[in-house]
């Protein structure tokens, strides 16, 4: 059966599909970092004593994480830009609505990293004259990092097959360049089959890099 | 140096601390001793505000601890702690762990900072295991460290929880030789711990804690030989009963 299969035409279409997995990276890494910065500052605010900072960042976590992905994208990219009256653009509309809804995950990874510190490391910083402030950079984060990187790779890695879904505002990731190749020749076989093991093999090694971390960051 | 008046503290309904008065002038070296559970942890704790507490006053070297606007920070910085749990950074190393607050917040620089760490370091027999990780030390030499970590702040006064607790027997005397000769050269010292050995060999005083309240305060001589309160006496009957 397979003898009907043009597999040349993955040849043809590697520049635009390299070009697509561009986008797919930048998207990727921009929404990790931003969602990471945003989603430790969201873990302070919400394990802050100070109970109305507490209930906003916790509000915006169970918020965001009731929400499908799909249709934050759909608010920042047809919603946000009516109440601005200027159109945000494909980019910049998924990519807040990215970070915004990444946030939410990374601040429960992040909070449950931190609780994962004893309160006696903070006791021992704060007794030392450290201000709180001072033992949540010097002692506290870094210990809560090391613990979560695991889990934080792990969400990183489903972040990066989330950016797919950048599909339905036509910017052109990785899975669009493929879908366009492959409507066009009418090659749909080849080509979804193609990306799929991509995205296999890059999710494995992501995968395999946590295991390897996991090992190396066990104290 | 370290004055505690009147000092009371509940945990919801739990009464911890029950008007608990006692004075530690320069120089002085008190064991607290008593039952667990007695808040003998909990009044050393006071002392440098890492418990607050509701009612009384405690001053040390003429700062009151508990009162608003106090530079907490700053007045921690003067007064060395060191818990049962040693509680060292485990992502630093032993050196990075005594240069830490030096740099931090005495504002040594790197070059200063590393010297006097290591300094102390001699001090508490530890030189050859600067560059390791707490998690590589035995018991005793964590505890070692983080005595020197807390001497590295060149505080006024040592607080000590329970110091020994956590420790094998036979580490237990390395970590009281380096207390008793920091005692010796006249480090005021509150000290929560079970080791009547030490209080009668360095104290100058023993305050007996039961439920909350300071049952008993006599000189060292006194409270061995002849302690007032019954409680004292059956709690020192057991202790040194083996």
């Amino acid at each position: 059966m397979f003898k009907d299969f043009d597999w040349a035409v993955i040849g043809r279409a590697l520049p635009f599909l390299v070009d697509g997995m561009g986008m797919t990276l930048q998207l990727t890494v921009i929404a990790i970092f931003g969602g990471i910065c945003f989603g430790t500052l969201l873990a302070l605010l919400r394990i802050s004593p100070f109970r109305p900072i507490s209930f906003v960042a916790g509000s915006y976590v169970n918020f965001f994480r009731s929400m499908p992905l799909i249709l934050v994208i759909f608010w920042f990219y047809f919603l946000v830009p009516q109440i601005i009256g200027r159109p945000i653009g494909g980019f910049y509309s998924v990519l807040i609505a990215f970070v915004m809804f990444e946030a939410a995950y990374y601040c429960e990874i992040i909070r449950a990293g931190i609780q994962s510190v004893t309160r006696g490391q903070i006791m021992a910083g704060t007794a030392i004259g450290l201000s709180y402030i001072q033992a949540m950079r010097y002692i506290v984060l870094p210990q809560a990092f090391r613990n979560m990187i695991p889990v934080l790779l792990t969400q990183s890695i489903i972040m990066f097959q989330d950016t797919s879904l950048v599909y339905v505002v036509g910017l052109r990731d990785f899975l669009t360049s493929a879908d366009l190749i492959a409507t066009r020749d009418n090659r749909l076989v080849e080509l979804y089959s193609t990306i799929a093991v991509v995205y296999f093999i890059l999710c494995l090694l992501g995968s395999l890099a946590v295991r390897r971390l996991q090992r190396k960051y066990t104290i | 140096m370290i004055e505690i008046k009147n000092v009371s503290k509940w945990y919801a309904d739990f009464h911890v601390l029950d008007d608990c008065s006692t004075f530690v002038g320069k120089g002085d070296v008190v064991v607290i001793c008593g039952p667990s559970g007695s808040g003998k942890s909990t009044l050393i704790k006071c002392v440098n505000g890492l418990e607050p507490f509701q009612k009384g006053e405690i001053t040390v070297d003429g700062t009151s601890v508990g009162q608003k606007g106090v530079n907490l920070n700053a007045l921690r910085s003067r007064i060395g702690m060191v818990f049962q749990n040693f509680e060292l950074f485990p992502h630093m190393t032993v050196l990075q762990n005594i240069a830490l607050g030096q740099t931090k917040v005495l504002g040594r620089t790197e070059p200063e900072a590393h010297d006097r760490s290591m300094l102390l370091l001699d001090r508490v027999g530890l030189v050859d295991q600067a560059d390791k990780h707490p998690a590589q030390l035995s018991g005793g030499q964590q505890q070692r460290v983080a005595i020197a970590r807390a001497l590295a702040m060149d505080p006024i006064a040592m607080l000590f929880d329970e110091p020994t607790s956590a420790l094998d027997p036979e580490m237990i005397n390395e970590v009281l030789d380096v207390m008793v000769e920091l005692a010796k050269e006249g480090m005021t010292m509150m000290v929560v711990t079970h080791e009547m050995g030490f209080a009668r060999k360095v104290a100058d005083k023993v305050i007996f804690m039961d439920e909350g309240r300071i049952v008993e305060e006599a000189n060292t001589k006194e409270f061995f030989e002849k302690p007032r309160s019954e409680r004292a006496q059956e709690f020192l009957s057991k202790i040194l009963s083996h």
